[in-house]
């Protein structure tokens, strides 16, 4: 980990009428980080990521992601991170091999690179008997791990997460961390977000939204240390019980 | 006789292909709060279509509060309450006609059985007119739930109410399920989390479409045939990479600020070794104690 900057928001908002989905958050991620980004349901976690992805305007405020505007370049963020979430990450309708072919060619990898890259994911993750499987035909453990490979196939500087490991069994979860970890130590910024408060642990660094703004944000064990509560779970459970606004 | 009785459930899909639910037999006591854990893929799904007379199985005998899942289908439909894990309420009608559709389709008013649905309904009754598509999640699975309760129905399914869930607000609904449990109720609930285990009365671990165990939460626990450890170092990812390849451990995975392991043999010196090990290999701050298995300990352990 180093302390360049990969993400620095700075009052960043999202106003829907009256609602204010994303109140002046305002944070920095650093590269090769583990970012995890904490709230319960409705307290604006997806409105953040999706103007963070270059996929929404902001309201007001600004922010730089790998190095370019969130308002005048969302087009080179685009190119520069990686995205899955738990619902939709790959074609259930293509093979695995096609699939990577697709996300290779969308991210404009050169034939080269791409065969190169295809051949070492495939071997990494010991998929060869299911190259050219449907990927609705393989199990969800192996679909995650395959999305989050794919996510990151094009080096992006950081790779989104959303719910990643939502309802694996509990080996395959942790195979997924491997891979996270395996990511960040050779540089790709990890910006994740979990229902599973053990995972929270794993993360450099948390950030806790309640109501649309950052309440919190640490190191789990600066966390649990300010808070005075045993493990994240309980941090997560009092700040998120301060919520007013009956959200999500 | 018990209100849910699965015998050598089998049903398989792609022609015989896919084992969805294999040989499954387990009974559900009259009254009880019983877990189905396990993760996306295991059969939780197949098995409450089943039970709910949605789906036949390829072969095997059920009933549910007495009924036959085949023959007395229509009897079973009058008796139990279904909450999908997919949302399968009308989206375009609002919260009021959603529920007084469901009451007036089981022959019954949302007034004559209020008390089962009071705690649950007066946190979305602000929102009665809005239409059941424009409500978030948490109230959608709140709405699925009265739905499914008001027609008092003796067995209740839900069928993963809380994935998706953030963790305050699933401790919530497990608080509302006690109270339903206290009028009597029988729920059959299956859930991804293994965290939700604990509080239920008995749970079955099921995985590929097996069943790798049944038992209460805290037998399935002290069935656990190790003695379990958690560690810790300054440098926890290294610590994981190093644990794997030492060689007095037999089993090791990340539990969150610890990592749990396993000696090979289950004896004091090993443990002792470790900790020298592990201080050659550069490691601070080194936590070793002994401690006692989670019901996720137990389902990674059954898997294996």
């Amino acid at each position: 980990m180093t302390t360049e900057v990969v993400i620095k928001t700075d009052k960043l908002t999202k106003r829907y009428g009256d609602f204010i989905a994303a109140n002046e958050i305002t944070f920095e991620v650093y590269s090769g980080e583990i970012f995890g980004f904490l709230g319960a349901n409705g307290a604006g976690k997806t409105t953040a990521m999706k103007m963070l992805c270059g996929l929404s305007t902001p309201s007001s405020g600004d922010a730089t992601i790998a190095g370019f505007d969130i308002y005048s370049q969302t087009e080179n963020i685009k190119k520069n991170i990686g995205y899955m979430s738990q619902k939709f990450s790959l074609y259930e309708d293509l093979t695995v091999v096609e699939n990577i072919n697709f996300f290779g060619g969308i991210y404009g990898m050169s034939d080269q690179n791409l065969k190169f890259k295809k051949d070492n994911l495939i071997e990494t993750l010991g998929m060869q008997k299911e190259a050219k499987k449907l990927v609705g035909s393989l199990p969800l453990g192996w679909k995650q791990k395959l999305a989050f490979s794919v996510a990151v196939l094009h080096e992006p500087k950081i790779v989104f997460l959303d719910e990643p490991t939502g309802g694996v069994d509990p080996v395959t979860r942790r195979q997924f961390w491997d891979l996270i970890y395996a990511a960040s130590d050779s540089g790709i910024t990890i910006f994740v977000t979990t229902h599973y408060m053990d995972e929270a642990e794993y993360c450099d660094r948390i950030s806790i939204m309640v109501d649309g703004k950052i309440k919190a944000m640490g190191s789990p064990a600066e966390l649990k240390k300010t808070y005075g509560k045993p493990d994240m779970d309980g941090v997560f459970t009092y700040l998120a019980r301060q919520a007013t606004r009956s959200g999500d | 006789m018990p209100d849910v009785v699965l015998n050598n459930i089998l049903k398989t899909y792609n022609k015989g292909e896919i084992k969805a639910v294999d040989d499954v037999s387990f009974s559900v006591k009259d009254g009880e709060l019983f877990g189905l854990i396990g993760p996306d893929g295991a059969g939780k799904t197949s098995i409450f279509r089943i039970l709910t007379t949605l789906l036949l199985p390829d072969s095997g005998t059920a009933t549910v509060n007495g009924f036959d899942i085949v023959k007395e289908y229509k009897s079973i439909r009058k008796k139990v309450g279904y909450m999908p894990g997919k949302f399968s309420l009308y989206q375009d009608l609002t919260v009021e006609e959603n529920l007084n559709l469901f009451a007036t389709v089981f022959d019954t008013t949302i007034k004559e059985n209020y008390d089962l649905i009071r705690d649950i309904y007066v946190q979305i009754e602000p929102f009665k007119d809005r239409r059941a598509g424009k409500l978030s999640g948490g109230m959608k699975q709140k709405l699925a739930l009265c739905c499914a309760l008001v027609h008092r129905p003796k067995v209740l399914f839900l069928d993963e109410p809380t994935t998706g869930v953030d963790t305050v607000s699933r401790k919530e609904f497990w608080e509302m399920l006690k109270r339903l449990k206290q009028q009597g109720i029988t729920i059959l609930v299956s859930t991804p989390y293994m965290d939700e285990a604990t509080l239920c009365e008995r749970i079955a671990l099921i995985q590929n479409g097996k069943i790798m165990s049944i038992d209460t939460p805290q037998n399935i626990i002290k069935q656990f045939p190790e003695k379990l450890f958690a560690i810790k170092s300054n440098s926890m990812s290294r610590l994981l990479h190093d644990l794997r390849n030492n060689r007095h451990i037999k089993s090791c995975f990340a539990f969150g600020e610890y990592h749990h392991i396993t000696f090979e043999n289950n004896s004091e010196t090993e443990s002792n070794q470790l900790i020298q090990d592990l201080h050659l290999q550069n490691h601070k701050e080194i936590t070793l104690k002994h401690i006692n298995p989670t019901i996720e300990d137990c389902f990674i352990n059954l898997m294996n």
